[in-house]
């Protein structure tokens, strides 16, 4: 070791691959639906690329969790998105295709990507 | 990238509840779902609950499962990491939550805590360097090496407040600063990790949960006193603790943060491991040093003081785990930083091993000055079974007692210290209304008398005579005039024995004399045992009113103690039985024969 230089390379490097465990209040929350009708739909690549694309992005402050049934099942593979101070956005048949779009509009720049939520695809 | 951590504690009292297994069955189960690219676990050290052992957190939820089994495993993997479903059943009560849970921090047992020294215990992977360092570790280091002067470091630790977290409570920069001014070819820094004090392990838990934090303190104390080499010494029983920290040592190594020229500063710090046999003389910085040298590890005369006379002879800094373990953390948020915690003159945290009747036994960091009430009733959640606190022992054997009318007092080196405690090491036992504060008493110095190295009277002798005493006491044979015998030869002992050991050894009497005098009295005087606990003083009787003559007892009874009388109680048809005193031999297997009837009681 021989610079500052070289342990913050280490410090980044490694807190990318730790940023799993921030579970602190004030985190943006992307949770996938993963039950059972969830995962047929195909919601493991959906989540997968969630994580894919927040750790390309080096994306601080952003968590993907998952959680059970959320009730919807037609609607699956269903994401809801909390950001801390916001109404929950609900998107439903997702994609991994669809992914990218959500993480670009939603999460870094605050524009909800209103034809993929559950009020326009349920029309 | 994995989308989900999942850490399990390592620590050793998890570990003695198969966290290891866990481990392996979590692994195989994973794999077995396929979904070993997506989580990972994560070995960790100390989380600070070890009673709801083994402890497992998954992130990113933040869930707090306590007492796993093997078994719940697959449950774990099926339910919550394949599904998304965490396990209740599983779940910490108080993270429970309708939709989710609350993370560890705000609960009861975390909130009122200020995590220092123990701050990458349960969070770290300790075994990986590249966690330590993501964590600011060795940017300390770095920042001492490249930017500040050693005068400038010492001024800093000084500045700070912090003193010695080994029982002593000296004031560390200053120490710092003696071997600083002392000039020799070779110096040495120390770390004493021996923690012999029974029912503490806040020192193991550091080195378990953080093995790169002492490293990095003790290369700093190097630089700032001068020294090239340092030596940890660690208790053998600590195995754990040993292979983590030697695992550190070499993974430092290969980074160049231990070794010749360190970040290109020209300094150059080794650091080895001695294992020491646990004796716990050992732990005073003599005879410890002694023991490094080879000998047989008993202590020598002070002055010589370490920092000019220590290891091989030579200027040597020792200090006690935790006390490094806060100096990373001083030397990057600075002195005024350590300083706004604590109070005036105890700056920053203390770490306590809770332990003994009290829900929520582990280990806890609060700020200094926090109340022994705080620390009891709210991180502590009290004293199981709805039973009365009656004292709390700091200090171990070297300690004393803090009666329940002193609950409120803060706690703190010069607070303890005024009512005749001391801070000590950080075992916090906590005793209810069933302990005997005589037998306690007799239990610390029973570890002297075994402990005590032999090589002067006034503690070899001395503690045997006080024990033989406290003996007589419990046995109900000592008179009022014994009780003032042994607290003069108490006193006599303090001030004459050559080591701590020894001047300390007297205290835990010292203090339940000073505190509960009326249970010496009660056992010297009225002959009985207020708790209940000194056998020789217990007395059986059968309730003749009760007795329904079954003569289950009789026929428990090994000492053919028990025998039927003539006195049918009204409403009975048989007669009840009697227990002759003179046989009985206090085993208490008669009222556990009567458990139904509960006719036997014994007072
Ligand atoms: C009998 C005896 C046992 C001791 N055991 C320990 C111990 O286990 N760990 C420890 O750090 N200090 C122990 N000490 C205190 C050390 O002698 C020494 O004061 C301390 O390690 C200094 O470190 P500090 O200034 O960081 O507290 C013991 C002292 C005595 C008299
Ligand atoms: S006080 Fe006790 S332990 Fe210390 S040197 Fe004397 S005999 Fe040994
Ligand atoms: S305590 Fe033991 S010895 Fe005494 S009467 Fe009961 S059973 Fe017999
Ligand atoms: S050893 Fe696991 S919480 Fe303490
Ligand atoms: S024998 Fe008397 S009540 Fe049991």
């Amino acid at each position: 070791m021989k610079s500052l230089a070289e342990l913050q390379a280490i410090k980044e490097r490694t807190l990318k691959n730790m940023s799993a465990r921030n579970d602190s209040e004030d985190a943006t929350r992307i949770v996938v639906g993963m039950a059972t009708c969830g995962i047929a739909a195909g919601a493991r690549p959906v989540m997968n690329a969630f994580t894919e694309e927040i750790a390309r992005r080096s994306l601080k402050g952003v968590t993907v969790s998952q959680t059970g049934c959320i009730g919807m099942c037609q609607y699956e593979p269903i994401v809801e998105v909390f950001v801390p101070g916001q109404e929950k956005v609900t998107y439903v048949q997702m994609s991994a295709e669809k992914v990218a779009r959500v993480v670009n509009d939603h999460i870094v720049n605050g524009n909800i990507v209103t034809e993929y939520t559950v009020g326009a695809v349920a029309k | 990238m994995y989308r989900s951590h999942v850490l399990v504690c390592g620590g050793t009292g998890c570990t003695s509840s198969h966290s290891n297994e866990i481990i392996e069955k979590l692994e195989s189960e994973i794999a077995a779902k396929g979904l070993q690219d997506e989580i990972k676990v994560i070995k960790t050290g100390c989380f600070g609950l070890c009673a709801l052992g083994p402890i497992m957190i998954v992130y990113p939820e933040g869930c707090f499962y306590s007492e796993v089994k093997v078994e719940d495993v697959p449950e774990i993997v099926e339910e919550h990491l394949l599904k998304g479903r965490m396990v209740t059943r599983l779940l910490y009560e108080e993270t429970v939550q309708e939709d989710t849970v609350k993370s560890l921090e705000q609960t009861k047992f975390y909130a009122k805590q200020k995590r220092i020294a123990l701050r990458n215990c349960g969070v770290i992977d300790p075994e990986n360097i590249d966690e330590y360092i993501a964590h600011d570790g060795y940017q300390a280091l770095e920042k001492c090496l490249n930017q500040l002067s050693t005068d400038e470091v010492i001024n800093i630790v000084k500045d700070s407040g912090l003193r010695g977290r080994g029982g002593g409570g000296f004031p560390t920069g200053l120490k710092w600063s003696f071997a600083a001014k002392n000039a020799a070819d070779q110096k040495y820094v120390v770390c004493n990790a021996d923690e012999g004090d029974p029912g503490a392990f806040m020192d193991r838990s550091i080195l378990e949960g953080d093995p790169h934090c002492i490293i990095e303190a003790m290369a700093i104390c190097g630089y700032a006193i001068g020294a090239s080499e340092g030596y940890v010494y660690v208790r053998a029983e600590y195995p754990i603790a040993v292979k983590r920290l030697q695992l550190a040592i070499d993974q430092a190594k290969e980074y160049g943060l231990l070794g010749k020229n360190i970040f290109d500063s020209g300094f150059d710090f080794d650091l080895h491991i001695r294992l020491g046999a646990g004796a716990f003389v050992c732990g005073e910085e003599t005879a410890l040093m002694t023991s490094i040298e080879g000998n047989r590890g008993e202590p020598r005369p002070r002055p010589p003081f370490p920092a000019v006379k220590g290891l091989f002879g030579k200027p040597t800094n020792n200090n006690n785990v935790e006390t490094y373990a806060n100096i990373p953390q001083i030397i990057l948020n600075g002195a005024d930083w350590f300083k706004s915690m604590g109070t005036e003159k105890s700056t920053g945290t203390k770490v306590f091993a809770l332990g003994g009747k009290i829900t929520n036994t582990g280990l806890v960091e609060v700020p200094m000055g926090t109340t022994l009430r705080e620390v009891i009733e709210d991180i502590g959640g009290g004293i199981p079974n709805g039973k009365k606190f009656k004292a709390a022992q700091t200090g171990g054997p070297s300690g004393g007692c803090i009666p329940a009318h002193l609950m409120d007092t803060a706690i703190d080196f010069d607070n303890l210290t005024a009512i005749g405690c001391m801070m000590g090491s950080g075992g916090l036992i906590v005793m209810d209304e069933d302990n005997c504060m005589v037998d306690i008493a007799k239990f610390f110095l029973d570890f002297t008398v075994d402990e005590s190295c032999g090589k002067c009277s006034p503690c070899r002798i001395g503690t045997k005579r006080m024990m033989e005493m406290l003996e007589k006491i419990t046995e109900g044979k000592a008179t009022l005039e014994d009780l003032d015998k042994l607290e003069e030869l108490a006193l006599y002992i303090k001030q004459n024995s050559l080591c701590g050991l020894g001047q300390t050894a007297p205290n835990p009497v010292l203090a339940t004399l000073k505190f509960f005098r009326h249970e010496y009295e009660a056992h010297v005087v009225d002959k009985v045992c207020p708790a209940g606990v000194c056998k020789g003083l217990v007395r059986y009787y059968i309730d003749a009113e009760k007795c329904i003559g079954c003569g289950m007892c009789a026929r428990a009874c090994p000492a053919d103690a028990i025998a039927r009388t003539d006195y049918i109680a009204p409403g009975h048809k048989l007669a009840s039985f009697a227990i002759n005193p003179e046989k009985c031999v206090k085993c208490g297997a008669c009222m556990d024969s009567c458990k139904k009837i509960q006719a036997i009681y014994k007072k």
